[in-house]
């Protein structure tokens, strides 16, 4: 905006509109109304509830510590926002500054922020994942159905691809004495994240906590009783599963649809935006009033050559959900860009798994401390030279450490000397990782190409 | 009612948290924490000092009244 106090206007009496009503959407708006901004602000959500927190649905809620229904976001302050829940936003008109809802009322804006994350991906046979004892897990109201599932004592659990959601099942249903088998793709858990080195790993914690873990297999069917009830699964080597709960861990769908031919750069990779969280349009130009933040965002990253980086990450939602609050009501000189490194963390099986940096971009891996066989282990991932990312099995107090060579761009292997004697690595090894053309679970790390709408290919623009 | 979020990116698992309030907050294993994602109110001194207590403020609890902050039309 130029300096003519329309920016001011905007901030004491413009209008902002968020839609997906989570963690994102709600650490936004908190932010909007911390930085001063006195307009009006609407929340768009699908879901029925207020905001939650999602990491829980997986680890306390399974193991029967918490209930799904009580995991409702804590507010850091007071958003004054018009809440409209449970509807979904359907369409969003961009030269009138308009978003259609499913219900068919059209909430104007003159700030947009788009937060609508992701969604699991469901099983690919629409019948047998309409088959009693089938589940997804992503939101509260799957984790609750799922809870009650595995109260009941299923006599065994099918958990389909190993990724960290898919594993932390896992890791619940065998702390509470159910019967497990994981079926991946890849040839371990984790493989698509962390390589197979450290994948390796993930398959032993899981073989010696009793899953009965395949991996290289495909499952191929799902097949129910005459009450409509999952009964077994077909697996690609010709192996039947007895089970009667399947949990279907394949990764995860951005939130895009709704966009379609609005001419927003969004599509199945999600939200093309640049640094500073303004989406682009299908031109690759920049727009001024549109944001995006969270999962369904795919931001060019410093650190890592520019590249489009899709986060699946908590910490990654938070940071941007705050710099497009921001943003969105700063000059542009004002502007922040941003540059958090990534990190996540998961708990499975025992172990405190945390990583920094992106992993999945490494080729080599050298074991810096502790050792892999034990389960406890630091291992830093090298990319062209450089230390590009760190993954800590019950190391993560050291996790600082490898975050600043990792924004200083240090050299790799790193040139500290390997205080830890019990150390495996002296020397880095390849990472592991598949090929990226072979389909695992799904990554929680997407790296785009360098074009901002990759959709181009199949976009014809208008005169 | 006190909602609770742990930044576990952050948390470095010193576990002063759960020494001042084990109702709310538990190691997993030697360094992961788990905890109840929501407490009752008579537990939110103590929640207030396990916050305060961290080190690494990784303990995020509600700031504002929970009941004034609800939202129409939930639950
Ligand atoms: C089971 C589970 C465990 C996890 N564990 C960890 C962990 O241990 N560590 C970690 O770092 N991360 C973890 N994550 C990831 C983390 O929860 C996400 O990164 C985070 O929720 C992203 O927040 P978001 O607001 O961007 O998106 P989301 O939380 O996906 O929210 C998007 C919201 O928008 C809504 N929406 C979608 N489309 C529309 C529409 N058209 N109109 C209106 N609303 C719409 C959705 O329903 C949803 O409510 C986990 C996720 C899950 C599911
Ligand atoms: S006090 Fe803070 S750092 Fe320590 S375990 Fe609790 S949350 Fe983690």
């Amino acid at each position: 905006m130029i300096g003519d106090g329309s920016l001011e206007r905007f901030r004491r009496e413009g209008r902002i509109v968020v839609v997906g009503a989570s963690l994102a959407g709600l650490r936004a708006a908190e932010t909007l109304r911390d930085k001063g901004f006195a307009g009006s602000l609407t929340m768009i959500g699908d879901e029925p509830h207020e905001p939650y927190d999602r990491p829980p649905l997986s680890k306390q809620v399974l193991l029967g510590k918490a209930a799904a229904e009580r995991t409702a976001l804590p507010r850091l302050r007071s958003v004054d926002a018009t809440w409209r829940l449970g509807v979904p936003a359907a369409g969003l008109d961009m030269a009138a500054r308009r978003v259609r809802l499913a219900d068919g009322d059209e909430v104007p804006y003159d700030r947009l922020l788009i937060a609508t994350g992701v969604r699991a991906h469901p099983w690919p046979r629409e019948a047998e994942a309409q088959l009693d004892g089938v589940f997804v897990l992503r939101t509260r109201d799957d984790s609750a159905a799922l809870a009650r599932r595995l109260e009941a004592g299923p006599k065994r659990v099918l958990v389909i691809g190993a990724g960290f959601t898919g594993s932390e099942i896992a890791s619940a249903c065998r702390e509470r004495g159910l019967a497990v088998t994981v079926a991946e793709r890849g040839a371990a858990p984790l493989v698509g994240a962390l390589g197979g080195v450290v994948g390796a790993v993930a398959a032993e914690m899981q073989r010696e906590h009793g899953v009965d873990l395949r991996c290289g297999v495909m499952v191929t069917a799902l097949e129910g009783d005459a009450s409509g009830r999952v009964r077994a699964a077909q697996l690609s080597d010709g192996s039947t599963v007895e089970t009667d709960v399947v949990i279907v861990s394949l990764g995860a769908t951005r939130n895009t649809e709704w966009l379609a031919g609005s001419g927003l750069g969004a599509g199945p990779r999600g939200i093309a935006c640049d640094a500073g969280c303004r989406a682009f349009d299908i031109r690759g130009i920049v727009t001024d009033d549109i944001y995006a933040a969270g999962d369904v965002a795919r931001c060019p990253h410093p650190l890592f050559g520019y590249q489009f980086l899709s986060l699946e990450h908590w910490g990654n939602a938070v940071s941007q959900a705050r710099i497009a609050a921001h943003n969105m009501i700063s000059e542009s000189t004002d502007r922040i860009p941003h540059m958090e490194v990534p990190a996540f963390w998961s708990s499975q099986f025992g172990v405190n798994i945390k990583s920094v940096g992106v992993p999945s971009l490494g080729t080599e891996i050298l074991i810096s401390q502790g050792s892999l066989k034990d389960h406890r282990f630091l291992g830093v991932y090298g990319y062209q030279g450089r230390v590009i990312g760190a993954v800590a099995f019950d190391h993560a107090r050291w996790l600082p450490f490898y975050q600043e060579l990792i924004e200083t761009t240090a050299p790799f292997p790193p040139s500290f000397p390997t205080v830890d004697r019990r150390s495996d690595g002296q020397r880095p090894i390849d990472a592991d990782f598949p090929d990226p053309s072979v389909p695992t679970h799904g990554p929680t790390v997407t790296l785009g190409g360098y074009s901002p709408a990759d959709r181009r290919m199949t976009f014809t623009p208008a005169h | 009612m006190v909602r609770i979020a742990v930044d576990l990116n952050r948390c470095q698992g010193y576990a002063q948290c759960a020494f001042l309030a084990p109702e709310v907050f538990a190691m997993h294993g030697e360094e992961a924490l788990l905890y109840d994602p929501e407490a009752d109110e008579a537990q939110g001194e103590k929640l207030a000092q396990a916050a305060a207590a961290c080190p690494v403020q990784a303990v995020v609890v509600d700031a504002v009244d929970a009941s004034a902050e609800a939202v129409p039309g939930d639950r």
